[in-house]
């Protein structure tokens, strides 16, 4: 196989069968998780709980109160990789185009230095929660293979595609395919690692919100 | 597999529903919930970060309700929960967690920590490995009526004190009363002028209310060893005293987790709503407060600070009444750091200071209430929960801090006008 062939494999076999596994992975999950259900809360409300939950799915993306101070790299980390990987995944050109061509929809692009830019300073934030990681006693105590494992698989796509944009390396050929290797690798494993916190947040949120909102606590 | 650790993990199984496999599957491992969980942060040992605490739940909702995790069983490649774990995590599930919900309170993807703890607590009991000193409060609350093995002609003696004392009648099985008053076990023994003051309170403000004779004791070990058999028993006991007496409103007493077990537990152990309401005694007065009916006079001069009772405020949403009563009756109220929704526990909660083994490591987290208090500097301190009270003080004793520690109720009860005892009795 050729860099060509290479290519051609990732964005048409590949990509399917990534895409195919994310999806029905992410459905099935979904559906294992919440049919679970539970019980009926019977206590009288304090007051009802209408939308406490939805409440609390923004309310959690704040820090509370003094935990800011307590683990600063926690949140400013977080917050930098998580809105970087977002503005890059979904503000790229090539990305919207590849979208456009998949679904038909389109939306304006951020400019491509722009985006340079936010790829390393993502790489950087995420190379400083590693670090992070490592360093601290709770979270190395906390962390398993998984844990190193999806921060590869998260990093990997942020790389190869910066690296395949600078053309470096790599002829651009085959980084961009190896870029899109490294998506296709991230979709198949998103639905059975943790990094399936990316659906399951909200319903968490939504949980917590609820439950204590029916008790007159705003969480 | 033992018999005992077969039913554990069979209840186990069951407990796990939606919120718990959300949540499970949403943690990070960030770890935050250490950085907000008193036992982490005086100790800076990383196993009493509170998502680990309920591991072994985590690997029986991996293996029994999610596809890979069954694949990865029959495979013979997951590590099974067994005996010898459970017990290394009694510590973790017990003496190192007081439900005070800090860690749900601050987790960044909404995981109900405490809600899982407590769920977790259900299979430690079936299988055997609760603490002895939370199983024998447990059964004394059974087969006594308390859990500190106070039986009716206690709570009558007492009454009889109260009477002579302040010359009103204490109301025992009154039918048709608008309160029925709850007592703690604790409150019996220790802090009888409880009674007395729930009696003038309720005189000034010309509100009916009694006791029960078959139900006076609130408190719910049932609850905080995670066994809702047990727990069901002691809550049915007040229901059936409540609707005998056609009561419209249980009190409960000043303690955190009285007021979980009746007002947010019980209808659900029961399995149906309760026919009454129920209200912590700091929302009672709270009303009265608003609508005139607890009239004071005088004010405490001293510095005063307020200790959130976890299952009160954070857990039970009574927030804003304990600062209102105060300033009722408090010239220098000041908040400790922290204060309100997200303060610290006392480090005794949720069965925690029925613990005996436990007592090194609750002083050790005693520690966080202490550089709260030295930050204030009050001359005393007020709380609403006999249980902290309790804990309060053994910590400032054992840290040599000369600060006395007063119940609310009583406090208030202190300033009502026709308090001051009447000449020649």
């Amino acid at each position: 196989m050729n860099e060509l062939q290479f290519l051609t494999w990732v964005r048409g076999p590949g990509l399917n069968i990534a895409v195919g596994i994310f999806l029905l992975g992410v459905l099935w999950r979904l559906f294992e998780i919440y049919s679970l259900g539970r019980k009926k809360d019977l206590s009288a409300p304090r007051q009802a709980s209408g939308a406490s939950g939805f409440h609390t799915i923004f309310r959690r993306s704040l820090p509370p109160p003094g935990m800011l101070k307590r683990s600063p790299v926690s949140y400013i980390g977080g917050y930098v990789f998580h809105i970087g990987l977002a503005l890059i995944v979904f503000l790229f050109a090539p990305h919207i185009l590849l979208i456009k061509n998949l679904i038909g929809v389109s939306w304006p692009a951020l400019p491509s230095q722009f985006i340079d830019l936010m790829a390393v300073v993502t790489m950087a934030a995420m190379i400083v929660v590693l670090v992070d990681r490592i360093n601290k006693p709770v979270k190395r105590y906390l962390s398993t293979f998984e844990d190193w494992f999806t921060w590869t698989v998260t990093f990997l796509p942020v790389l190869t595609g910066w690296m395949a944009v600078q053309h470096l390396l790599l002829p651009y050929t085959t980084m961009l395919a190896l870029h899109i290797l490294s998506v296709e690798l991230l979709l198949v494993v998103l639905p059975f690692t943790k990094l399936f916190h990316v659906f399951t947040l909200f319903g968490s949120r939504w949980f917590n919100g609820q439950v204590n909102g029916h008790k007159g606590v705003p969480v | 597999m033992s018999a005992t650790l077969d039913k554990g993990v069979r209840v186990l199984k069951e407990v796990i529903d939606a919120p718990i496999a959300s949540y499970f599957n949403s943690c990070v491992h960030c770890g935050l919930c250490a950085e907000a969980c008193l036992f982490y942060t005086e100790t800076g040992d990383p196993k009493y970060t509170p998502i680990h605490k309920l591991e072994p739940l985590r690997r029986i909702y991996e293996q029994e309700y999610t596809l890979l995790g069954r694949l990865k069983k029959m495979a013979g490649l997951s590590k099974p929960v067994t005996d010898a774990e459970l017990d290394e995590w009694q510590e973790l599930v017990y003496n190192s967690c007081t439900l005070c919900a800090r860690c749900s309170a601050v987790c960044p993807v909404g995981n109900d920590i405490v809600y899982m703890v407590r769920k977790f607590r259900e299979g430690m009991s079936a299988a055997g490995h609760a603490p002895e000193g939370i199983k024998g409060a447990v059964n004394r609350t059974v087969s006594i009526g308390s859990p500190m093995g106070v039986k009716l002609p206690a709570v009558q003696a007492q009454m009889k004190h109260v009477e002579a004392d302040t010359g009103l009648k204490i109301p025992l099985d009154a039918e048709g009363a608008e309160f029925m008053v709850m007592l703690s076990s604790m409150e019996i023994i220790n802090f009888p002028e409880y009674l007395s003051a729930i009696a003038r309170i309720m005189h000034q403000a010309g509100k009916t209310w009694t006791l029960c004779s078959t139900a006076f004791e609130a408190t719910n070990a049932g609850i905080q060893i995670g066994n809702s058999d047990l727990a069901r028993v002691i809550v049915s006991r007040i229901v059936e005293g409540a609707e005998k007496l056609k009561v419209k409103t249980v009190i409960s007493p000043e303690c955190g987790h009285a007021y979980t077990a009746l007002r947010w537990e019980g209808a659900n152990l029961i399995g149906r709503p309760f026919t009454f309401e129920v209200k912590h005694i700091l929302e009672v007065l709270a009303e009265f407060q608003e609508k005139g009916l607890l009239k004071t006079e005088g004010f405490e001069t001293d510095k005063l600070t307020f200790h959130d009772p976890c299952q009160l405020v954070r857990r039970g949403g009574v927030v804003q009444q304990p600062r209102k009563l105060l300033n009722q009756v408090a010239k220098n109220f000041v908040e400790m750091p922290d204060s309100g929704f997200m303060n610290w526990c006392c480090g005794g909660g949720g069965g925690a200071s029925a613990i005996e083994e436990g007592e090194a490591l609750r002083l050790e987290a005693f520690k966080r209430k202490k550089s709260q208090l030295e930050s204030v500097k009050p001359d005393r301190l007020v709380t609403a929960c006999a249980n902290c009270r309790i804990v309060l003080e053994e910590g400032l004793e054992h840290y040599q801090m000369d600060i006395p520690v007063v119940g609310l109720t009583e406090m208030i009860a202190e300033h009502l006008p026709e308090s001051r005892k009447p000449e020649g009795s």
